[in-house]
């Protein structure tokens, strides 16, 4: 996906501020982030904000001809989700929980697990994929302010290329946190293909949806709520 | 152990299913000692509740003892004597907090289910289909409690199983539905349906200081403990036009608030009642909406329209020109047992009521097949089955 802001990062000029600035203010705005990214890349759009220092796997290299005839046809889409939660929490709670991210398995179910390394700048993950395989990735915090918003993207080599970022707002009327997860994968076709719908279901939305709901269960009340395992009649 | 699974429409049967198990360490297990089947179960034996599975075990008003606790379980202990809310909540998300169990946050599994329907998912029920969470139901010999804390009600010594039992569900139903009324001195209350739940609404109406109470149903069984046993003026509508009978016994105003202690099985009578059956029978609407319909028209002007009565989808020709010009105020939903319960034990405890009047027939569980055909077709002058297990 070839887009002006990763024509602007493959430039070894700094992004002019005023893009910057409108981007920035998109994702720190409530507007539906999605609605303006719909023609944009999300990671070049968090590389430019984060200063466009950080040289990145889809925004730094040149397309090959294959990815130009995919991009034509339209085989080669991204996948975006936009989701809020609002949670009985205060942000720094919910900050701190999720900014450990070994902690994030406990309610992104297809995350088998998350090791964090190099001061928590970097982090490998592994995911469950069908027919008992695993896929893995390497990712790097490329933006963090404290009680307000981790952005991050996977580095060069992933099995599943993806960048998004978490937002914590605090909520009106002493009702909690606000938490807006915005997510972007790059389905590449072939296998990973078929990982990726596995991964994320058809409806990625819903995933990411009940990634939140269970991330505010457990924030909330301590616990998931669950069924599996209870008493029913089979025969 | 044994319990009331449901196979499909108008098919329970007792089947022998694994034990309950903690599964979340807020959980307890009860051994069930006296369990019932609500007016809303019927739904379910009807086949008009979606998202129901072959297998699933059934029923949301029952008592027992603990026999079991999860680790973070804090107020309760093995031996405890507790009747149970039917709804279930978690006692720390917004709603929650504000007292509004049925809509709490988190204690159901199957939200997302609920979202494309009803735009935001509400609290999860006992043995009340997966769109409320697929928990398993209470018509069973053991029950797991999720966020058992907040859910279960210790009861007082004294009190008998017979006056606690309706404290897991109708009662608080009934009460709601009048607490909805906002009833100021002097205001007359009509109370559609005097099956338990618009027993216990006429009971309430009157504990929160109703002048009147009018009851409107067809079996002279129910209307005759809605006469003597709650103190309520009666209309058999089978017999008279309730919405004239209304306005005469009301001096010409109409009822101050309306009651619907019915809900979407409502038998209607003439064209739109034939309009309803037709409608449901080929799916073109979920509910039949007869009773809110006729509740619209009789209400007087600036009245409170209270629905306790379920309703699960799509409703057909209400009418609505009459609700806003009438400046009519609708207030509904699925109890708040949480936030009922403590306050309904102590007007037992006071003596201002006996809930122990709901219950006509005691029967064993293992006849549960039985009980739902005679509740269904109110045969033997059935009101209410108490079942034990």
């Amino acid at each position: 996906m070839e887009t002006e802001s990763d024509k602007t990062i493959n430039s070894s000029e700094q992004p002019p501020v005023t893009d910057t600035e409108k981007w920035a203010s998109i994702v720190g705005g409530s507007a539906m982030v999605l609605f303006g990214l719909q023609k944009r890349s999300l990671r070049g759009i968090l590389t430019a904000i984060a200063g466009g220092g950080l040289a990145y796997h889809g925004a730094t290299a040149d397309k090959s001809i294959t990815d130009k005839v995919s991009d034509a046809v339209g085989l080669n889409k991204a996948l975006k989700v936009e989701k809020t939660v609002t949670i009985n929490r205060p942000v720094e709670e919910l900050y701190n929980y999720w900014h450990d991210f070994e902690n994030l398995p406990t309610f992104m179910k297809h995350v088998k697990s998350v090791t964090v390394s190099e001061g928590g700048k970097r982090s490998h993950w592994v995911a469950n994929a069908p027919l008992g395989q695993e896929v893995e990735w390497d990712a790097e915090v490329i933006k963090d302010e404290p009680n307000r918003l981790i952005a991050w993207a996977s580095l060069e080599g992933a099995d599943v290329d993806n960048s998004g970022f978490v937002r914590f707002t605090p909520a009106p009327g002493d009702r909690g946190t606000e938490v807006k997860v915005v997510m972007e994968y790059e389905i590449a076709g072939g296998r990973l293909t078929a990982a990726l719908a596995k991964l994320f279901g058809e409806e990625p939305e819903q995933q990411v949806g009940d990634e939140l709901r269970r991330f505010k269960q457990l924030m909330e009340a301590g616990e998931i709520a669950t069924t599996e395992g209870q008493p029913r009649c089979h025969g | 152990m044994k319990a009331v699974c449901w196979h499909g429409a108008n098919d329970v049967r007792v089947d022998n299913v694994p034990d309950p198990t903690i599964l979340n360490p807020r959980d307890a297990i009860l051994k069930v000692t006296a369990t019932t089947i609500c007016g809303s179960d019927l739904h379910i034996y009807d086949g008009y509740i979606p998202s129901m599975q072959p297998g699933d075990i059934i029923g949301h008003e029952f008592m027992g003892e603990i026999v079991e606790t999860g680790r973070e379980v804090r107020k309760l202990k093995k031996g405890d004597r507790v009747v149970v809310s039917s709804i279930i909540g978690c006692g720390q998300c917004h709603y929650c907090a504000h007292q509004q169990w049925s809509l709490c946050d988190n204690s159901n599994p199957g939200g997302a289910l609920q979202e494309p329907i009803f735009g935001y998912s509400t609290g999860g029920i006992f043995g009340y289909s997966h769109l409320f969470g697929g928990y398993a139901g209470a018509q069973a010999e053991y029950v797991r409690i999720p966020f058992a804390d907040h859910g279960c009600v210790k009861i007082p010594d004294g009190m008998t199983d017979e006056q606690a039992l309706p404290i897991s569900d109708a009662f608080p139903t009934g009460y709601m539905g009048a607490d909805m009324c906002d009833i100021k001195p002097g205001d007359v209350v009509a109370v559609w349906g005097c099956g338990p739940v618009g027993l216990f609404a006429i009971r309430s109406a009157y504990l929160l200081g109703a002048e009147k109470v009018i009851g409107i149903d067809r079996f002279p069984e129910r209307l005759a403990m809605a006469k003597v046993q709650c103190g309520a003026e009666v209309i058999n509508y089978e017999e008279i036009d309730a919405g004239e009978a209304l306005k005469e016994m009301t001096g010409g105003r109409g009822p101050d608030a309306c009651i619907d202690a019915v809900g979407l099985e409502a038998h209607g009578t003439g064209l739109m009642g034939l309009y309803d059956e037709v409608k449901q029978s080929v799916r073109l609407e979920t509910d039949r909406p007869h009773i809110l319909r006729q509740m619209i028209v009789a209400c007087r002007k600036g009245g409170v329209i209270s629905v306790m009565g379920v309703y699960s989808g799509f409703i057909d020709k209400l009418p609505m020109g009459a609700a806003f010009n009438k400046g009519l105020t609708f207030k509904m939903g699925q109890m708040h047992g949480q936030r009922y319960m403590p306050k309904l034990i102590d007007h037992v405890l006071k003596g201002d009521i006996d809930p122990a009047f709901a219950f006509s027939h005691h029967m064993p569980l293992t006849e549960a097949k039985q009980a739902y055909e005679m509740f269904k077709h109110k045969t033997d002058k059935c009101i209410k089955v108490l079942l034990r297990p």
